[in-house]
């Protein structure tokens, strides 16, 4: 039986520059938060904002109610003991306890335990940039692809997509619909055909083509699955082998609703393919993505985009001071 | 990070034996022990904090003169107050007392829905049973259409729902359709959808007066953190739920939201989804969850699932013939394709306690099993019984034979030798054995 040790290292190659052409849109994501915490009396009442508005001194009891509002809000067991041990600290400056830990909070995000990605070399001149999206079983990644696609679009980017999800029923034709959504081109196989051969004829395809964006849907993969987690790899190396440096972009798709899982996701999808930027879906629930301050912090990865629904206009990029801010929503004012 | 509970406590209650009593102060530190267990594990914080509350009673309890490691009398008190939580085993799919019994699956965007739709369609076929499969989720581009790819493969039927834009009016038709024409089963897949939005809870309300439901099933993803209370909270109010499906349970979620979900619901936890194929579908066992949930490994699944893939005739017969000391590139063979039976041999590995951090490093490529066999059945059976003939020229012709390269076969046949080896130093051939073997080659 043969055996590998470690993953291939990509890590270090550069993210895609997309500007922030509409930075008015995570205000309205803002206001359609609070409307959508407005609806559920339950979790309003246990944002962060309200808790910790009713704080006043930092003492052991109130520290055991901050403590169980970062705990709602999936900030696990690592981040909301640092939470808390800055705080005892006297961390976050003289203001209100509410302040401080908002301060605390967005620090943890903006001050990453490990550098950010080195910015690597784009796609050379004339050439496709090729981002892979990747990630477990459902958590976005067909819909950010679409998303993504108007996005770029919208930018005079010309867009393609490689339908490499060649094993879930359906797969390739809900990419399809994407593509004509957006009316870009699509490369694409019959289900149970190598993903490799379709990321192969896609580069190929945009290259002729004279596309600016591959976006390549990958198949979702729990990252325990080592065999699944190797022909990710694959798929890399088939990429890189026919260009230089591809893929440019490999973005890690988290859904909002999960816990501590989300962790380990980012660990091991990380370490195994090099991922250069995450995505966090389905933020326009009431679920708040705690787990994202934790992952970021420990990851240092920069978080490309935010999903907030499933049309094609609900990805907005992300914005650490309105994602922290989100999660204290609900304050009365 | 993820030690089991039973490691943190032993720390705890180190130096208690000399003492014979659990004080205040251990307590207290065993149950933040537990605690933090728990969250880590996405237990709802809430529902672990009622929790902690309900099992102090047993932990002060606890006897020191039994004379039994006391971190292990704690987990076991925690354990069984789980299980207890969790209700039952996992309970049965309800069956109308005559006509077509209609499932409903409801639940969050990307949840797995319409993958559970064709693995219960799968289950009730192999029972002989008819099912219509009603595909309404008209949200998701292309999510008509993989309901339709699975119930293909599960031998089922689907709703044909050609042109209808309507999800009420498309599970008012399937279920007509489905007791005029006498189906046993019509499972109703539903969109995803934000129990925050209020416009798509209403429509689902509308669905259920339509379908009258036996069942409705909140699909649930195993990795579900706090927010699985409000999912049970607002899916209950809004469409009463029967069941819970929990699904992707072959990563490594520890699944504290089983915990939550059947806290706030009250409703069983019916099944399980363990992978991605049809036949992925398993009976919910608290005890399990229970061990899992405090990172214990889930040995008695691991247990199970080599004794339902190891045929106990073809076992013995192969235990038989490695006591006799005949181990031949044929029991090589049975045995690999043993293993693939059981699935993938990472996923195997990946619920032996322990195994589970070795196995980041460590890959078992499961395509090298498939070469492996190709290889060996490219051999005549002499060769097979006697591989020191296999020379130069026989090499070439059975990597031609199999598809594979003259080094593919050097190896198998390495491998084979060392095997040999191995196998002559074990005198009973039981389960348990064949699995620790199996690991050793592995580790090699
Ligand atoms: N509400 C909401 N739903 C989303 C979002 N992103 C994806 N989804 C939905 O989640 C489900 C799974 O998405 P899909 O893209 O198929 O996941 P994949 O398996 O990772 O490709 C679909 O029903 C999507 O419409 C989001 O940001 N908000
Ligand atoms: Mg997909």
């Amino acid at each position: 039986m043969v055996l590998r040790f470690g993953g291939k290292k990509t890590g270090g190659e550069h993210p895609s520059e997309i500007r922030d052409v509409e930075s008015g849109r995570s205000r309205r994501w803002l206001g359609g938060f609070r409307r959508g915490l407005a609806k559920t009396r339950a979790s309003l009442a246990s944002t962060l904002g309200v808790v910790l508005s009713g704080i006043s001194r930092i003492d052991p009891e109130s520290i055991g109610d901050i403590e169980e509002a970062l705990y709602m809000a999936d900030i696990g067991p690592v981040t909301v003991e640092a939470v808390l041990e800055a705080l005892r600290r006297g961390e976050g400056g003289g203001e209100s306890p509410a302040v401080r830990v908002r301060a605390i909070l967005l620090s943890l995000m903006e001050h990453p335990a490990q550098s950010p990605p080195v910015k690597g070399q784009g796609p050379p001149e004339g050439e496709p940039e090729v981002i892979f999206l990747v990630g477990v079983n459902g958590a976005g990644k067909t819909t950010t692809a679409g998303k993504l696609a108007s996005r770029l679009a919208s930018e005079g980017r010309k867009v393609m997509f490689a339908a490499a999800d060649t094993f879930r029923a359906a797969a390739g034709e809900q990419v399809e619909v994407w593509a004509e959504r957006n009316g870009c081109h699509i490369v694409r196989h019959q289900e149970g055909a190598d993903p490799g051969a379709v990321v192969f004829d896609a580069i190929a395809s945009a290259r002729a083509r004279g596309a600016d964006v591959l976006l390549v849907d990958t198949a979702g993969r729990l990252h325990t699955k080592k065999n699944l987690m190797a022909e990710l790899i694959k798929l890399c190396r088939v990429a890189g082998r026919q260009l230089p440096g591809a893929p440019h972009e490999i973005l890690l798709v988290l859904d909002a609703t999960s816990g501590q899982n989300a962790l380990a996701q980012v660990r091991e999808f990380g370490s195994a393919l090099g991922v250069t930027g995450l995505v966090v879906t389905k933020l326009d629930g009431s679920a708040k993505g705690g787990v994202l301050i934790g992952a970021v912090h420990e990851s240092g990865l920069p978080v490309r985009w935010i999903g907030v629904g499933e049309g094609i206009d609900d990805l907005i990029p992300f914005d650490a001071k309105a994602f922290t801010d989100a999660l204290f929503e609900g304050e009365p004012t | 990070m993820f030690e089991g509970l039973r490691d943190r406590l032993t720390g705890i209650f180190r130096d208690i034996r000399s003492r014979g009593v659990l004080g205040e102060r251990e307590v207290d530190a065993a149950l933040r022990e537990i605690r933090l267990a728990l969250l880590e594990a996405d237990v709802n914080f809430k529902v672990a904090k009622d929790f902690i509350a309900r099992i102090r009673g047993d932990i002060i309890g606890i006897d020191q003169a039994a004379h039994l490691d006391p971190s292990q009398q704690v987990v076991k008190a925690v354990q069984a107050a789980l299980v207890e939580l969790m209700g039952g085993r996992g309970a049965e799919l309800e069956k109308a007392s005559s006509g077509v019994t209609t499932v409903m699956l409801v639940g969050l965007q990307g949840s797995g829905k319409t993958t559970s739709a064709g693995k219960l369609a799968l289950r009730l076929r192999k029972r002989g049973l008819r099912v219509l499969l009603a595909p309404a989720d008209v949200a998701r581009p292309a999510a008509i259409l993989q309901l339709k790819r699975l119930a293909e493969l599960a031998g089922a039927d689907a709703f044909d729902s050609e042109g209808m834009k309507d999800p009420v009016a498309i599970v008012r038709s399937a279920v007509e359709r489905a007791k005029r024409e006498h189906y046993d089963y019509c499972i109703v897949d539903t969109a995803g959808r934000m129990q925050v939005d209020e416009a798509l809870m209403d429509e689902l309300r509308l669905m259920k007066e339509a379908a009258l439901p036996h069942e409705v099933l909140l699909v649930a993803d195993a990795m579900t953190g706090q927010e699985a209370v409000n999912l049970g909270e607002a899916f209950g109010e809004a469409v009463g739920l029967t069941g819970v499906m929990l699904t992707k349970m072959d990563g490594d979620a520890r699944g504290g939201a089983a915990v939550s979900l059947r806290a706030v619901t009250g409703v069983p936890i019916k099944l399980v989804g363990v992978g991605e194929k049809l036949d992925a579908l398993e009976e919910f066992h608290p005890e399990r969850m229970a061990s899992r949930i405090l990172g214990m490994g889930d040995v008695l699944s691991l247990i199970e699932k080599a004794e339902a893939a190891f045929e106990p005739e073809a076992a013995r017969a192969m235990a038989e013939k490695i006591q006799r000391g005949v181990f031949t590139l044929e029991t090589l063979r049975d045995q690999m394709l043993q293993m693939r039976k059981m699935g993938s041999m990472s996923d195997i590995l990946s619920m032996v306690p322990g195994m589970g951090a070795k196995m980041k490093d460590v890959e078992v490529d499961d395509k090298e099993i498939v070469r492996t066999v190709a290889i060996i059945d490219s051999m005549t059976p002499g060769e097979r019984r006697r591989p020191a003939v296999i020379k130069a020229s026989r090499r070439k012709r059975i990597a031609a034979g199999s598809g594979t390269e003259v080094m593919h076969v050097n190896k198998v046949l390495k491998q084979f030798t060392q095997m040999q080896k191995l196998m002559r130093g074990i005198s009973k051939g039981g389960k348990r054995k064949q699995m620790q073997m199996m690991q050793q080659m592995i580790n090699r």
